[in-house]
């Protein structure tokens, strides 16, 4: 049992790449929680694809036990954030299980977009914060220019913020000291009917469904009977525990203690995120206030490359979306391109980070389409429609108007690269409410229609900007606006997967950039092709891709014939990563690059 | 000579066309080497009346003071790779000689050579079309019965595909630009009087390799040496073989083995129909329909035909089926086309 007044609970959150998940390793390493010989960098970034780009995805939790200065025994549960805007969802889940943050703001670099997002979001969960500047160990940091900035924009108080370096380990025992004295102790009742926050869940190869919980009130042991509290679904516990950060097991768990558990449950869908998890008999009335489920707001078709896999592909995207709740899919067909889903993600390094994971981790080449967010379609008979898909696109006669998501971008920039940014955002439609100053640092915020901005708002806003801007958005709603379907037409015939929602008045420079793009991108053939942009019946834009005019191999004599007979065997292969349009073949990366933007 | 009787074992009642001393540089054999393996083959095959014996030729000076005696040991071809005319592309390629000593050895070669034929590469690195022309000009000057004009390609799969998707190749004319340079030079052979008989070879009527045409029209051929091709029919079997590359462990195996050969497989009539096509494309003359449909077993696809032909690329004529001059130029397109 332990002594709620001995634990505290609190997330890591900053902006991406500020140090989250280093500091955690220092937290995790110098109270002894894993030993030295086992310790690797960003320990909780396990996952493949979270050590190969270097970032962390899922949030992770911990249990550490500490001995305070004043001879106390601590149990601290930390769980590490991602930074990245796509994953903002697990930050903010994350926050509802714990009572404080540390606030990591690299001290090279300051006050970062998702830095404003994280204490917007803690401020919101009524969290206590504790400022943390980090890579104090680098020449360039300036934890003074950084303190005041905080002060400034975010408006918390910083003369008391800590000055740590996570990678060499300067300041932790100052980080966890505070952590005790500073931050508040959850509160529950022991002798209270349960109730438990169903933070996450996933599916793991050997235990099924793992449920990651926080007690709120009431005691949870091995062997209790529990119920959800959303659909009344009964579950026994058959096995309980804390991560540490590898799973041990517990007989219980109290108040304030966060901790998994398992209890035959089958599918990830039986446990949603957010629910109120309380006995069977003799359970609480009331469920906690919970929170809303991710929604997904981007999404793409997904087809097997080699159309004979899409049972293969079906298999690795069930489950997948077992350990993804924020991942949504339904079956899709294209004319073009056969079978394959309609999926949906937070985002665009989600969409990627998914696609990336079916490549590699089932061995299924991807054709991925246009990536889209979702209409809403207001008929003439009234009723409205979610379009999720331009290909679905109804009949226009019978189309009222049409709403676009729009979003709230916050952008934080120095001065001298302001201009470009002011530029592209109106280039994308925004509109400015927006632009205050801190030191030589804009903060612009701007109304922007979110198509503009899932498919390469941020490479392009990182490119015109050095690197020097952070970006952050939210969405706020639906506007009407005049938009209208713009189809590709490759030698006369429409290729629905390339087909896009656009503005009006952006539609012919983004029909020509296609076009243009387009030319490049498909191998020339032994004719010429016609390459066309529509609206309804209307071209827009046109390129002519020539035809090919050489593609002869040189020599070939008698000792060649085996080389080139394999050659054409390989070059039939190649066709294969092609995707067949007539007479077209259009290379699989085509429907992705023939939308980027350069302008 | 043990690897001459060997093939010659399952071969002794055929007529040889030809001989072709080549790869590398044969030309560093003693002449009398070469008059006692043409004497060797004599005593195993009966050769045509034109027997041709061709031997691949450096157009350095020490290969050309030897020309006499290849001639008086068999020889009567000779196919020199000249590259180039131009004394600082030659250094580029990697070659040892000069234009000068390349055009003296030519000169000395027409002297002892019933057929002479040279080689150039172009459309090469910063090579410009009015340079071309200019080479090609002095190229035609010298009146050969035969050249071999390669464009340097850079295909998959190779060093040099490699070296250009690393990028380390610049300066490499676009397709547009070697298509051009193609089509010029195709019009300034004909101009002389040469016909474009394969993609890359241009001769006087009567003039074309003997040798040669027997790979193009998938005759049999036999591979003697290291890492040497053969297809070879035997029982109704056609067989494509192939011997050691290395020219010690092929030495060694014979040696020890009684053969230098490292694989012999027999092609699939499919495969010996790709073969077929593959290679009689090449030729302006084409294909013998009637001969890829005993093959194959089957006749191509009437709408894959039709296709190409609107295009231009290929014609049907006589029973033959032959890519037209512009459809030679995108023919690897035409094989995938038409084999898949
Ligand atoms: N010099 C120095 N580098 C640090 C320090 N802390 C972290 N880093 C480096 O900063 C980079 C990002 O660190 P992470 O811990 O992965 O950052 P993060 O905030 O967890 O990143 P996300 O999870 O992707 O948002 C890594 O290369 C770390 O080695 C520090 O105190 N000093
Ligand atoms: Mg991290």
């Amino acid at each position: 049992m332990v002594d709620i007044e001995k634990i505290r609970n609190f997330s890591i959150v900053a902006h991406i790449d500020h140090g989250k998940s280093t500091l955690a390793d220092r937290l995790i390493q110098s109270t002894n929680t894993v030993a030295d010989r086992d310790m690797k960098e960003q320990l909780l970034d396990s996952m493949d694809i979270e050590r190969e780009r270097g970032i962390t995805i899922k949030a992770n939790t911990v249990r550490i036990d500490y001995t305070a200065s004043n001879g106390e025994k601590y149990v601290l549960n930390l769980i590490d954030t991602p930074g990245h805007v796509d994953f903002a969802y697990e930050v903010s889940r994350s926050m509802r299980a714990v009572e404080g943050s540390l606030l990591v703001v690299d001290s090279t670099q300051g006050v970062e977009a998702q830095t404003l997002a994280n204490v917007y979001q803690a401020i919101d969960a009524d969290h206590e914060i504790v400022p943390v500047l980090n890579k104090i160990d680098l020449p360039a940091s300036d934890c003074e220019r950084v303190s005041e900035q905080i002060e400034d924009v975010i408006g918390i108080d910083a003369s008391e913020a800590l000055e740590v370096s996570a990678k060499s380990g300067l300041g932790i025992q100052e980080t966890l000291e505070a952590i005790v004295t500073k931050l508040p102790h959850p509160k529950g009742e022991r002798n209270s009917p349960l109730k438990a926050m169903l933070v996450d869940s996933w599916y793991d190869a050997y235990l099924g469904v793992v449920v990651l919980v926080r007690i709120m009130d009431g005691v949870l042991e091995k062997g209790d009977k529990i119920k959800m509290f959303s659909n009344g679904s009964v579950h026994t516990v058959d096995r309980i525990g804390v991560f540490r950060p590898e799973m041990q097991s517990t007989e219980q768990l109290g108040p304030g203690e966060i901790g998994f558990i398992t209890a035959s449950i089958k599918q990830v869908r039986d446990t949603r995120v957010g629910d109120t998890i309380t006995h069977e008999k003799k359970g609480a009335e009331e469920p906690l206030p919970g929170f809303n489920p991710s929604q997904p707001v981007v999404f793409c078709g997904l087809f097997p490359v080699d159309s004979s896999e899409f049972e293969d592909l079906r298999d690795a995207i069930e489950k997948l979306a077992l350990n993804d709740a924020s991942f949504s899919f339904e079956m899709e067909t294209s004319a073009a391109l056969g079978f394959g889903f309609r999926c949906g993600f937070l985002g665009l390094l989600h969409l990627e980070v998914i696609r990336d994971r079916i490549e590699r981790e089932y061995d299924i080449e991807l054709i991925t389409t246009a990536p889209s967010v979702i209409y809403h379609i207001y008929m003439k008979d009234s009723s409205c429609i979610e379009l999720h898909n331009p290909a679905d696109m109804p009949d226009l006669s019978k189309v009222d108007h049409l709403e676009e998501p729009r979003i709230k971008a916050t952008i934080l920039v120095p001065d001298d690269y302001l201009g470009d940014v002011l530029k592209l955002c109106q280039d994308r439609r925004g509109i400015q409410e927006d632009l205050t100053y801190a030191g030589s640092r804009a903060m612009v915020v701007y109304d922007l229609p979110l198509n503009e901005v899932v498919f390469d708002f941020y490479d392009r806003l990182k490119s015109v900007t050095k690197g020097y801007a952070s970006f952050d958005y939210q969405m706020t709603g639906y506007r009407q606006d005049n938009l209208v379907k713009m189809s590709i037409l490759v030698n006369e015939e429409p290729v629905d997967a390339l087909s896009i929602m656009v503005h009006r008045d952006r539609a012919e420079m983004r029909g020509r950039a296609m076009c243009e793009k387009l030319k490049d991108l498909i191998p020339r053939h032994m004719f010429k092709i016609p390459i066309q942009a529509a609206i309804g019946g209307k071209v827009i834009a046109r390129e002519t891709l020539a035809a090919l005019r050489k593609d002869v191999t040189a020599k070939c004599y008698g000792g060649d014939a085996t080389r080139k007979r394999k050659l054409l065997d390989k070059q039939k292969a190649g066709k294969k990563r092609m995707r067949q349009f007539g007479k077209v073949d259009i290379p699989q990366e085509a429907f992705i690059s023939a939308l980027k933007m350069d302008g | 000579m043990n690897e001459i009787k060997r093939v010659s074992e399952k071969t002794s009642n055929r007529i040889l066309n030809s001989v072709f001393f080549g790869g590398g540089t044969p030309s560093l054999i003693e002449p009398s080497i070469i008059g006692d393996v043409l004497n060797e083959i004599q005593k195993h095959w009966k050769t045509k009346n034109n027997f041709e014996v061709t031997l691949e030729a450096n157009p350095g000076s020490v290969d050309a003071k030897n020309f006499k005696a290849y001639k008086e040991a068999g020889v009567n071809r000779t196919s020199m790779g000249i590259q180039s005319l131009n004394t600082k592309d030659l250094k580029a390629l990697g070659r040892t000689h000069t234009v000068e000593e390349a055009l003296a050895a030519f000169e000395i070669a027409r002297q002892n050579f019933k057929a002479v034929s040279f080689d150039l590469i172009y459309a090469r690195q910063n090579q410009n079309i009015n340079q071309w022309e200019k080479e090609l000009s002095l190229a035609l000057s010298l009146e050969a019965s035969h050249m071999s004009l390669y464009q340097l390609t850079i295909e998959q799969g190779t060093a040099f595909g490699d070296r250009y998707n690393r990028g380390l190749l610049k300066g490499l004319p676009n397709d547009d630009t070697s298509a051009d340079m193609y089509d010029l030079t195709l019009s300034l052979c004909e101009d002389r009087g040469l016909v474009s008989y394969e993609v890359s070879n241009y001769a006087h009527q009567g003039y074309e390799s003997i040798h040669n045409l027997i790979y193009w029209r998938y005759g049999d051929y036999i591979g003697i040496g290291p890492g040497a091709h053969g297809r070879l029919t035997i029982d109704g079997k056609k067989y494509a073989t192939e011997t050691v590359l290395s020219p010690e462990a092929w030495l060694k195996k014979v040696e020890c083995d009684g053969s230098g050969e490292s694989n012999s497989v027999v092609l699939t009539d499919q495969q010996q129909a790709a073969e077929f096509v593959m290679m009689g494309l090449r030729l302006k003359e084409g294909i013998n329909y009637q001969r890829f449909k005993n093959l194959s077993g089957s006749a191509f696809s009437k709408t894959k035909l039709n296709f190409l032909k609107d295009l231009n690329l290929i014609e049907e004529k006589d029973g033959y089926i032959a890519t037209t001059n512009s459809g030679r130029k995108v023919l690897n397109s035409v094989l995938t086309e038409l084999l898949n």
